[in-house]
């Protein structure tokens, strides 16, 4: 059986350096695979979080060959064996230790966001084209994947002024929810900094539930922006109905 | 962040642990939209050869002369097209990929430190108008199906008959792709019924649903219609420049 190579990152969030290890490849491995080998074999005290190895819990995501993947869900028979695989934390957040990151700020990021809140007297009762919707939302496995790749945070560290797409996300889900109602534009634009995102769609290309999170979530949420915030037409007919939304 | 980041990927222009050829998607890119600015500029300022037989140049469509303007005609309209491209969604995504480089591709560093406000300050805030642009295109869209259908209709000495040229079927091509384009825009398709939550709680919620649904349809090959159509408007517009200008001889079929 031919070995793999891989340079895994070692260290702390007081820096560290890339370790070489040796795989041996089975048919169907994937790169959580090989960490775990590592971890029995070479490095016992390998940090790497990690659940379901279903590509469900979200937990394994990491940077492979640069590219924001779940790990899970990475074959090796996809990547190219002939050069070293490296694996690395996910940049966008603190390492705690080696592939273990800190994405604590997304929970307090989540706080931020009202809950789902029925519309007074609302009948519980919904239209399923109406939940089709919204199900894609609810496909998230908040991995934040689309939380490391956008460069809003990634590059620019906006991460007090935006939330980024994975909150997006989860708003679009509340905002198009039939009985939902609460309008959560002011909170978009004020507090998560939606007009930061420049649509580049990044968070869209690595989503590995699929998501259409640009197209379906955030553009139509910048739109509803623009209806309260932008829109000069709809601002003066507010003014004349005296309505806010 | 509040925390300190460990540096795992280094920061700066082009830095990337990726493999791949990131940086060809953005050459297209490039060359298209920058070779169809070039030669759209161009042609905006050439006044000449935009009219021959009963064909129109897109770039000149509609034709407004006024006495007062001295300039060409093509300025006094190209601002609403060339607007609703601008802050065309899909084109936003690829014009700050390629040439904002911001970012240049996923995961891959940008120049380190720079500004960066996204579409929150003037001139990117403006992209929110999006909308209005999209308001004018359609109401352009009108004006060129019947530029279209006029192609079809050749004058004569008994006045105009029914006919078939190259150059109605260039226009009749560059209509369908323009229609194309902008039913599947992302404004249009929160107009219709985006912007509802509750379908059935609203007047007309049936129809809406489907309108959102079509557009939705569309909207997802609107990448595929804004490359078409930016390249058969300008081919439309070449077509007729070199009829116009006995370069090449009008085809006619019928």
């Amino acid at each position: 059986m031919p070995d793999a190579t891989f340079k895994i990152f070692r260290g702390d969030r007081d820096g560290g350096e890339l370790y070489e290890y040796k795989v041996p490849i089975a048919p169907g491995m994937v790169v959580l695979d090989a960490l775990h080998y590592i971890q029995a074999h070479d490095a016992p005290d390998l940090a790497v979080r990690w659940n379901c190895k279903a590509g469900k819990c979200g937990s394994c995501s990491a940077e492979v060959n640069g590219r924001p993947r779940l790990t899970c869900k990475t074959r090796l028979d996809a990547l190219p064996l002939d050069q070293p695989i490296t694996v690395q934390p996910m940049k966008s957040f603190p390492v705690l230790k080696d592939l273990v990151t800190d994405v604590s700020w997304n929970y307090r990021v989540n706080k931020k966001i009202p809950p789902f809140t029925p519309r007074p007297n609302v009948e519980w009762k919904m239209d399923q084209r109406e939940v089709d919707r919204v199900q894609e939302f609810r496909k998230c496995i908040e991995c934040f994947l689309c939380q490391n790749v956008c460069h809003v945070l990634r590059d620019h560290e906006k991460q007090e002024q935006f939330g980024g797409p994975r909150f997006f996300v989860r708003i679009a889900g509340l905002e198009m929810h039939p009985l939902d109602g609460l309008s959560r534009t002011e909170l978009l634009k004020e507090e998560l900094g939606i007009g930061l995102c420049n649509i580049t769609k990044c968070c869209t290309e690595v989503c590995p539930e699929d998501i259409h999170i640009t197209d379906n979530a955030i553009i139509p949420l910048k739109e509803r922006v623009v209806d309260d915030f932008y829109d000069p037409v709809r601002w003066f007919l507010r003014k004349l109905s005296g309505k806010k939304h | 962040m509040a925390e300190s980041r460990t540096a795992t990927v280094r920061s700066g222009f082009g830095v990337t642990m990726r493999r791949d050829a990131w940086w060809v998607e953005l050459i297209p890119v490039v060359v298209i939209l920058g070779a169809f600015t070039v030669y759209a500029t161009w042609r905006t300022f050439e006044n000449n050869y935009y009219e021959f037989g009963p064909y129109l140049s897109p770039f000149y469509s509609p034709l407004i002369k006024p006495k007062w303007w001295p300039l060409s005609p093509a300025i006094l309209i190209l601002w609403a097209p060339l607007g609703f491209r601008a802050t065309c969604y899909y084109y936003r995504k690829a014009y700050y990929r390629a040439f904002f480089l911001d970012p240049p591709g996923c995961a891959v560093g940008e120049s380190h430190p720079h500004r960066y406000s996204g579409e929150t300050r003037f001139p990117f805030i403006l992209q929110n108008l999006h909308r209005y642009f999209l308001y004018v295109a359609i109401v352009f869209l009108f004006i060129l199906w019947y530029d279209a259908i006029a192609a079809f209709w050749f004058p004569s000495a008994t006045g105009k008959h029914f006919g078939i040229g190259i150059g109605s079927l260039v226009l009749l091509v560059n209509i369908i792709l323009l229609t194309g384009y902008t039913l599947s825009c992302h404004s249009l398709r929160h107009i219709v019924g985006g912007n509802v939550d509750c379908f059935s709680c609203v007047v007309a919620g049936g129809p809406r649903h489907g309108a959102w649904r079509g557009v939705s349809f569309l909207n997802e090959r609107h990448m595929l219609f804004a490359w078409l159509s930016l390249i058969s408007v300008g081919l439309a517009d070449l077509y007729v420049r070199l009829v116009a200008s006995g370069a090449i001889a009008d085809l006619r079929l019928l």
